[in-house]
């Protein structure tokens, strides 16, 4: 069975919420209509997102880093959202595991949203019916597209590649070896939603270079030094003169 | 959470208006058994038709909270699953019950439909009573579900809120009722007065319980498991949003620390001591007005006590917006 999802690496997320506005544009310009906004340019705008970026630090300044930390709906495998819906708005499709609310359905109650712990869901206050993410349903099988482009529009906007897209179903998926390989997590694991989507940790990348490594026979740039010259007869490493 | 006050309304008024009717159906059980003298049709007649007006403003107030009333009818699909939809199922059959026990009475059409061997004649009305009481239970549960059932608001997942969604409506029910008989039927007041006292001490037994229980409640969910980061100190810098979003409307009341501490001691006092005094006062001086006033001082202390209890629940989303918080 499918189960499509996203891997969001924060290693490499810069926080500049190209997804955000990526996702917006696509997902308010659709047949499901406008994901509306309230006072865009006033002092107070509000509107309905699907994705949002947000930033914590964590630790003590100056010992500290920034995170920034996309979060949209994950798409659970045990979703806790879907079976308290009373009008069967909310549903998960069966043959690729994507979450979603049919529109013309929901009434509106919020019970959904209640029952979600992560609040990926918002509800559109002028359209009256619950939103959320819908990994770009109408966009990953569009025959009309390139297949390049058959990719939710949030990971085809993403500048440093920090979001992926495929099956978590299949061990062999471009994401279910990064989950495997970078230690890929779910998020509030205690309460067994098992959210499809995952995330990749900060992972610091550090390289040991020892004294002596500087210290290369050819000397290419001529910058080491500390060997002593050699003969101008000895043959050099690329037999090349290395002066 | 942010209480709403549709639901605040439909929760507090159908709540009495079951309790109600449990009260008339408890005093014709006593009197079929030769407990307690068989009233007028009339008393149970308008006592169901005061029943009915409650459970309709209740459904009147529940369509304020729904963003597409005109879709109303499609809630009923999903039972299998859902509290809610067997909530939205279960009121109509409820009401429908009331309104064919109510007509019985006030038509006097009440035939015979099976006589036990100990004599006792079971007529249509005590058939309708009982499904009216089943029915009454059952919507007790359902409401009381929708909010047990979500295991992460902790504060609503024990079934200490099942059981005080039963005795608080049971408690203003009852109360309702000394007061109605009180008017209509004064030699009654003390029967449904008695059974008031006790359910209202019952409820404040419960809902301290669950006051005591909240109170003691450690957080399962942490922003550490919310983001994954297993760092002690995190501090959330930006929401994803400048002004406000849905996640800051619908899960934080907004009101302070101070206003949460009082109110607490204040829907103790108008939901169960005022009430418990104006009830003994009442009684003993036989006085329909300080009867209808325990019901009128109950019935708003258990609103407070409903907006506390929505309140009160922290949703494990409010992590990502801490900032908020
Ligand atoms: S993240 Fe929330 S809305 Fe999305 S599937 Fe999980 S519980 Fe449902
Ligand atoms: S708001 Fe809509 S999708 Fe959510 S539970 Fe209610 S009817 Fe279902």
């Amino acid at each position: 069975m499918t189960q499509l999802a996203l891997v969001i690496d924060l290693n490499v997320c810069v926080g500049c919420h190209a997804c955000v506005t990526s996702c917006k544009e696509w997902n308010t310009s659709g047949s499901a209509g406008p994901l509306c906004d309230e006072n865009p340019y006033g002092a107070d705008p509000t509107g309905t997102f699907f994705n949002r970026v947000q930033t914590f630090e964590i630790g003590q300044y100056p010992n500290s880093e920034t995170l920034h930390f996309p979060k949209s709906c994950l798409h659970c495998e045990d979703p806790p959202c879907v079976p308290v819906c009373p009008t069967g708005a909310s549903y998960k499709r069966k043959e690729d595991g994507i979450v979603l609310v049919d529109y013309d359905k929901c009434i509106g109650c919020k019970y959904c949203t209640w029952a979600c712990p992560y609040g990926a869901r918002e509800f559109d206050e002028k359209a009256k019916v619950m939103k959320k993410c819908t990994l770009c349903v109408d966009r990953i099988y569009d025959q009309s597209l390139d297949e390049i482009d058959r990719k939710p529009s949030c990971v085809k906007a993403c500048p440093t590649s920090a979001r992926l897209f495929g099956d978590v179903h299949d061990p062999e998926s471009e994401i279910s070896k990064a989950i495997r390989e970078d230690g890929g997590y779910a998020l509030m694991p205690e309460w067994g939603t098992h959210p499809a989507n995952h995330y990749l940790p900060r992972r610091k990348t550090k390289l040991k270079i020892h004294n002596d490594e500087l210290e290369r026979a050819d000397n290419p740039l001529k910058v080491d030094g500390l060997l002593p010259k050699p003969n101008k007869n000895d043959p050099s490493m690329d037999d090349v003169s290395a002066w | 959470m942010k209480p709403a006050y549709s639901v605040i309304f439909l929760t507090t008024l159908i709540g009495a208006g079951q309790g109600l009717f449990l009260a008339l159906f408890t005093q014709q059980s006593y009197a079929l058994f030769g407990q307690l003298p068989m009233q007028e049709d009339g008393f149970y007649g308008y006592g169901s038709v005061l029943v009915l007006l409650l459970l309709c403003g209740g459904l009147v107030a529940s369509f304020f909270h729904l963003g597409h009333p005109e879709r109303a009818w499609r809630t009923a699909t999903q039972w299998r699953t859902s509290w809610l939809s067997r909530e939205v199922i279960v009121l109509p059959a409820f009401m429908g019950v009331v309104f064919l026990y109510a007509t019985t009475h006030l038509l006097g059409w009440r035939p015979v439909l099976i006589t036990l061997p100990s004599g006792l004649e079971i007529d249509l009305s005590i058939a309708l009573g009982v499904a009216g009481t089943l029915l009454a239970f059952t919507l007790f549960i359902c409401t009381a579900m929708i909010y047990a059932c979500l295991r992460f608001l902790r504060e609503w997942n024990s079934p200490l809120t099942v059981i005080n969604y039963i005795l608080l409506g049971g408690a203003s029910g009852f109360t309702l009722a000394t007061a109605f008989a009180a008017v209509i039927a004064p030699l009654q007041a003390n029967f449904f007065g008695g059974w008031a006292i006790i359910i209202t001490l019952l409820a404040f037994v419960g809902r301290s319980a669950s006051l005591f229980r909240n109170s003691r409640l450690k957080p399962i969910s942490t922003i550490q498991t919310a983001i994954g980061i297993k760092h002690p100190q995190i501090v959330q810098r930006s929401k994803g949003a400048m002004g406000g979003t849905f996640n800051t409307r619908e899960f934080f009341h907004g009101k302070s620390e101070k206003f949460m501490r009082r109110i607490k001691p204040g829907f103790i006092l108008f939901s169960f001591m005022l009430p418990l005094l104006l009830l003994f006062l009442g009684l003993s001086s036989a006085s329909a007005l300080l009867l209808g006033g325990a019901f009128i001082v109950q019935y708003s202390g258990l609103l407070a006590e409903r907006w506390f209890f929505f309140a009160e629940a922290k949703h494990p989303q409010n992590h990502y917006y801490q900032g908020k918080a």
